[in-house]
């Protein structure tokens, strides 16, 4: 099941651009939330702070707190435990291009010591039918690089991988954007499928697709959060004038 | 009309002939670039066959001025010797490669040994085998293939590091960062994702570096010195290849000079198979449309 984030007085930094400025926001538990505003607001930096990505980045610098659930992720654990509880699927489709099918759905699992063939094959098998693409790979699972897929399977597959660790946040980095429309529609189904078992953070530039799958939406702008909101509000009637100007599209 | 007509004929034409001398030029290129190869390859074949016979691969060498005799124990002191290379070269030089891109990236360290590597690559062959016989061959570590393996396989390190580093890198961004987002520890990541992906490559470089000194003869005549009887101990002097084709192709009998170009023949044809055979098993486990 999925659980609530709790995001207090979150700031963040690139060597010495403040990407973030206190941003205060309560994400709810087993909704899909979107996260839309210009490009270079400090959304996709936001979501990387939601599973301490961020920190990756040698000139990376955060303060403030995050809860994932009753966890303060930057104080009472390891980043790559919080990894695990934070899925995180990405702009660009990445499988691992040697690996094959099941060992990228897998690769989560194996890569943390675990060997259980019977369970493995069950959980690859559930993790490929909940990301809609177990039809269409069953027969080439283990024959098949991930890399041999087509964009929009590949993505799939990469939301198949990241649901194998069984976590309770998803985090989606504007997960339609490099795919096409086809495509892009599976995806927005899955959404709508997933997040009654998990929290999903989506960062989109298309706002028809934050109005379709997402309950509650946050308008960023130049690393603030101008307003969240339910996304009903938030696109017909925002009590920001900016957020009004964004989504009648007067600018960005 | 027409005369716009003309013109664009005549300005295909231009065209064809361009693009005539442009896929002429790279067509004489590739022969060029082959045709030394192929040269080399037949003139061995020619002057070393009619010399290969089963004595050949079953005797050691007969005493100086005798016929007959064979490199028995060459080709097997060869491989002996390029085997303790490839145990000392392969894995410190993978490991300087895999420091140099994961973990010590932009550091001093990094710097200065990416610098050393460099430089190593550039010690002529004899240097490597005079530094190896003052530090290593001593009274208590006589000539022997120990220190013939040690010289080939320092030998071997710079390229293997620098190729490893450099196919690391070209492992995209995107998939260590979708291993890291899994909740894999860094070393892990790079362990069994970032270098099984550059795999490949990784394989190129350490094959490159093995026919590299495969060849050498220089480092050898200080280190592994030369045996012209059987020996695969360790710790004393053994024979190669390189070596007796060295001694054989300045000595003034003519059977000697056949047995070089044989042996000549012998080594280019291993080389290429075992690069072929590594090739070969690491192209096995690669699955269908995998980069």
């Amino acid at each position: 099941m999925g659980v609530g984030i709790e995001v207090t007085n979150l700031n963040a930094w690139y060597g010495a651009n403040h990407t973030l400025q206190d941003i205060n926001l309560n994400i709810p538990a087993n909704h899909a939330t979107a996260l839309i505003g210009p490009s270079g607001c400090g959304k996709s930096t936001f979501v990387r702070c939601l599973n301490r990505m961020h920190e990756t980045n040698p000139i990376a610098r955060v303060t403030g707190t995050v809860r994932i659930g009753d966890l303060d992720i930057y104080t009472d654990a390891k980043p790559v435990e919080i990894r695990r509880r934070v899925g995180m699927v990405f702009q660009r489709p990445n499988p691992f291009p040697t690996m094959s099918i099941y060992d990228n759905v897998a690769a989560g699992l194996k890569l943390n010591g675990y060997s259980n063939h019977r369970v493995l094959d069950e959980i690859v098998e559930r993790s490929l039918k909940d990301s809609a693409l177990w039809e269409e790979v069953k027969d080439d699972l283990k024959k098949k690089s991930g890399a041999s897929l087509s964009g929009g399977q590949q993505q799939r597959l990469c939301i198949a991988r990241a649901l194998a660790v069984d976590p309770e946040v998803l985090l989606m980095d504007e997960p339609a954007s490099a795919l096409d429309p086809v495509s892009t529609s599976k995806i927005e189904d899955l959404i709508f499928q997933l997040k009654s078992q998990y929290t999903i953070v989506i960062v989109t530039h298309n706002m028809q697709q934050a109005a379709r799958v997402a309950e509650k939406t946050g308008f960023f702008l130049n690393g603030r959060m101008v307003e969240f909101d339910s996304t009903h509000k938030i696109f017909t009637n925002p009590s920001d004038k900016r957020t009004e100007d964004y989504i009648t599209g007067r600018f960005g | 009309m027409s005369k716009l007509r003309t013109g664009s004929t005549w300005r295909a034409r231009i065209r064809t002939a361009e693009d005539g001398l442009a896929t002429g030029l790279a067509v004489l290129s590739t022969v060029l670039v082959v045709a030394p190869l192929v040269a080399i390859f037949v003139y061995l074949i020619y002057k070393g066959a009619s010399s290969l016979n089963l004595a050949f691969f079953t005797q050691i060498p007969k005493p100086e001025g005798q016929e007959g005799g064979g490199m028995a124990n060459a080709i097997v002191g060869s491989g002996v010797l390029l085997a303790l290379a490839s145990a000392i070269g392969v894995p410190i030089g993978i490991g300087g490669g895999i420091f140099l891109a994961e973990f010590g990236r932009g550091s001093k360290l990094a710097n200065a040994v990416r610098f050393t590597a460099d430089v190593l690559n550039g010690v002529p062959s004899i240097v490597m085998g005079v530094a190896i016989y003052a530090l290593v061959v001593t009274p208590a570590m006589p000539f022997s293939a120990i220190s013939g393996g040690l010289a080939l396989g320092i030998m071997m390190i710079p390229t293997v590091t620098r190729t490893t580093e450099e196919m690391l890198l070209m492992v995209p961004h995107a998939v260590r960062e979708a291993a890291l987002a899994l909740g894999v520890p860094n070393w892990r990541s790079v362990l069994s994702i970032t270098v099984k992906t550059a795999s490949p490559g990784i394989i190129t470089g350490c094959m490159l570096a093995f026919a590299r000194v495969a060849g050498e003869t220089a480092p050898l005549i200080f280190t592994a010195f030369g045996n012209s009887n059987w020996s695969v101990a360790l710790n004393q002097p053994i024979s190669a290849l390189p070596l007796e084709i060295y001694r054989y192709a300045i000595s003034p009998y003519d059977d000697q000079h056949r047995q070089a170009w044989a042996a000549a023949l012998v080594l280019v044809v291993l080389i290429v198979t075992a690069v072929s055979l590594v090739r070969y098993v690491a192209s096995r486990g690669v699955l269908k449309g995998a980069s």
